[in-house]
């Protein structure tokens, strides 16, 4: 069998995803922890000003994030939740979190360089693209 | 010719070990461990800690001159089983082809004692479901999203004692496969990228030997996976119009938790099911195993390579 006939088969032999079901779960879910900063949020904003309201929020999602990691049950959480909480602000410290419990006992030279392995492309790309788009603003404003 | 037959080689003794998941799985096992890390500090102690079971309990029980032993894990560079040997007083071999790792190991021990170069040999194997996922794929607690064609990699030991001394089930031929490529990128897709392998060196082996499928009372394959199994049985009737009178794929009975998608993975899936299912019920009477193995690392798959994949044949004799 030629190999474009054989990926057609395999193709056609392997299962869907379920793509709906998931982006409604990963929809709900994602829009639940938007419910629950919102909430943090209003609370917060009557003990602090406005800034520094939206700074403890996010402080707060990362850090319960991670603790569920280190718990080892944020895995089971996340997976079920399918991209819901990978997506926010929450995904982030967990891909930091689980890479540091992977390297933990390989020194913290080994540990520090690999707790981005996940989130460092995030990182990256993030400070890259936030370049490019100030460069546009500045010049559609000029 | 890549086919051999023996006249002398038996498997005279085995032992295994299984993970947690696989003892909540659908077989029944005598040896098992409750958690992946065995009372030990890290997973990969405890992936040497089980191999070191099997082939303590295997040496202990039988008191043999062992003049080889071969062997071979999933962690870079097989350190798994060079570790396992260290200051044993045992002449190694240690080889690498995935998951095909222990029917290759019983291949090279084989034709060492029919050739009576020597008389006893051991060959070892494992896998670890947590040192797999770290090394192929994502950190273990990150959870990342699972395709529903996926496996999972199974926990476990295996060691056989192969003499040729008379024992109830022989090793009576085996095919050296060759490395297949059919153009699956996928590394998730492990069953559709070695089922053309398998169906190449059943081919091989039913040519080279002059036999018909029917000879085989059961064809058994590594660990294709439910789906790839599928794909390997309707490849071959495609290909060479074969239909083996009894199939089914190691790793797709292992467990019985929708969580592991497909079914099992790793080089210790196939001496799992052999000696804790087959060998145990005792129902058929010549047996063909395909250990399928998938020959990639991440690096090749990152560079978007195509996955090459290799399977070995070894027919199994049970003498009642």
């Amino acid at each position: 069998m030629n190999k474009e006939k054989y990926s057609q088969m395999v193709k056609e032999m392997t299962p869907k995803e379920n793509r709906l079901l998931n982006m409604f779960i990963a929809f709900f879910v994602g829009g639940l922890i938007g419910v629950l900063a919102t909430f943090l949020f209003l609370q917060l904003n009557k003990i602090y000003n406005e800034e520094l309201a939206v700074a403890a929020t996010l402080l707060i999602l990362i850090t319960l994030s991670a603790f569920f990691t280190t718990l080892g049950i944020g895995d089971t959480i996340f997976t079920k939740c399918k991209c819901g909480i990978i997506i926010p602000i929450t995904g982030f410290a967990h891909s930091v979190a689980s890479s540091i419990i992977d390297y933990k006992k390989e020194g913290f030279i080994n540990m520090g360089s690999n707790a981005f392995k996940l989130a460092g492309s995030v990182i990256l790309y993030g400070v890259v693209s936030a370049v490019i788009l100030t460069l546009i603003k500045v010049i559609i404003n000029v | 010719m890549s086919s051999f037959k023996y006249n002398n080689v038996y498997i005279k003794d085995y032992e295994t070990i299984a993970g947690p998941k696989e003892k909540a799985g659908n077989l029944e096992f005598k040896n098992t461990i409750n958690d992946y890390y065995y009372e030990e500090e890290n997973i990969e102690d405890a992936e040497i800690k089980m191999q070191e079971f099997c082939l303590d309990k295997v040496m202990k029980r039988n008191k043999k001159k062992i003049d080889v032993v071969t062997g071979g894990d999933l962690l870079n560079q097989i350190a798994i089983t060079s570790y396992n040997l260290v200051n044993k007083e045992l002449p190694f071999l240690g080889l690498y082809n995935a998951c095909a790792t222990f029917n290759e190991s019983l291949i090279v021990l084989a034709n060492h004692i029919e050739s009576n170069l020597i008389k006893n040999g051991i060959a070892i194997t494992s896998s670890h479901n947590l040192n797999a996922e770290r090394q192929y794929r994502f950190p273990i607690e990150y959870g990342s999203q699972k395709k529903c064609y996926t496996t999972f990699t199974t926990t476990g030991g295996a060691a056989a004692l192969l003499s040729n001394e008379k024992s109830n089930i022989k090793i009576e031929a085996s095919t050296i496969g060759n490395v297949v490529d059919y153009g699956i990128k996928d590394a998730a897709h492990m069953g559709a990228v070695m089922a053309p392998s398998a169906s190449n060196t059943l081919h091989k082996h039913l040519t080279e030997l002059n036999r018909s499928i029917d000879y085989y009372d059961i064809i058994v394959t590594g660990d294709l996976g439910s789906l790839g199994g599928e794909i390997f049985l309707k490849l071959i009737k495609e290909e060479h119009d074969y239909v083996p009178r009894e199939y089914f794929d190691a790793a797709s009975i292992l467990y019985d938790d929708p969580e592991t998608f497909q079914g099992g993975s790793g080089p210790v899936v196939l001496p799992l099911v052999l000696f804790n299912k087959i060998i145990k019920e005792n129902r058929y009477k010549k047996i063909l195993l395909l250990a399928t193995g998938s020959l990639h690392n991440t690096l090749m798959v990152n560079l978007k390579k195509t996955i090459p994949a290799i399977t070995h044949a070894i027919s199994i004799e049970v003498i009642k």
